[in-house]
């Protein structure tokens, strides 16, 4: 039983550091946004400029897009879990809020309109 | 089968219902979606080493099933199966090949349980990004494994020869 408590641990120390490993990465190829893109079921609907501010209902009012310097979040949604209203403001390229029960998704676009995740 | 044994796994399936709604009701404590301690993989665990895969295979499918059915939706229902299944399919090979405890073996299930429940989620979003999510679900399935497998070990204990 000790042997097998060891290579747990030693599954655990991977796999955390894989995790933070990855997050890291993530984290440091972000850039400036330019523009954020809304998509929902995949498809684009609409992009906007993250320099203007503006209020904006998305997917027919499901959930509310709130663009104010220089930064956007979803201030308002009808999901049940209210996840997303959560997830923060996003400002740096490939960030994005996730509506995943109404399949909303908002994501920021840098300068080259490429982007790494 | 016997009526005992099909009593307790009748029991397992609405445990395992009872406990992930449950968990359903614990306001999230951070704003990732598919983010949850998967309280019900505890009855998955324990039917791994007691009974063995079909069993806990059936209870599990059922479990997704039926929660999804009365308490979610049917997206609910695509993410939990995606979820549970590779979760499943992971265990069971661990427990074949015997390197790791309980505790490794739910750690494993709770990680790739959330890799299923994203992969879900990029298909239905037709959206590779959405994998970022992966770091924070990454150590929440970590975290939330040993947990499960702690009381999983408990569980077995004390059950030994009574189910």
């Amino acid at each position: 039983m000790n042997k097998k408590i060891i290579k747990d641990l030693l599954l655990i120390t991977v796999l955390l550091s894989l995790g933070i490993f990855a997050f890291l990465i993530i984290e440091s190829g972000r850039e400036e946004g330019a523009c954020v893109k809304v998509t929902v079921g995949g498809e684009l609907v609409c992009e906007y400029s993250l320099s203007e501010d503006g209020e904006y209902l998305l997917n027919g009012g499901t959930n509310l897009l709130i663009i104010s310097d220089g930064k956007a979040f979803i201030k308002d949604a009808d999901c049940p879990d209210g996840l997303c209203i959560n997830q923060g403001k996003i400002s740096l390229s490939g960030e994005r809020i996730v509506c995943l029960p109404n399949r909303v998704m908002i994501e920021v676009i840098g300068d080259d309109g490429i982007f790494i995740n | 089968m016997n009526v005992k044994k099909l009593t307790s796994l009748s029991l397992a399936v609405a445990l395992a219902m009872i406990l992930s709604f449950v968990e359903s009701q614990i306001p999230p404590f951070v704003a990732v979606p598919g983010v949850k301690i998967g309280l019900s993989n505890i009855v998955t665990v324990f039917l791994l080493y007691t009974y063995g895969w079909r069993e806990a295979g059936c209870v599990s499918f059922i479990r997704v099933i039926l929660s999804s059915l009365l308490f979610g939706s049917f997206a609910s229902l695509m993410y939990s199966f995606c979820g549970a299944a590779l979760s499943f399919a992971v265990m069971l090979f661990l427990i074949k090949v015997r390197i790791f405890s309980v505790i490794g073996v739910s750690v494993a299930g709770g990680v790739f349980h959330n890799a299923g429940q994203i992969v879900c989620a990029c298909i239905v979003m037709e959206n590779a990004g959405i994998s970022s999510y992966l770091p924070p679900l990454i150590i929440s399935g970590v975290v939330a494994g040993i947990a499960v497998g702690i009381l999983s070990g408990i569980v077995s204990q004390k059950l030994k020869g009574k189910i």
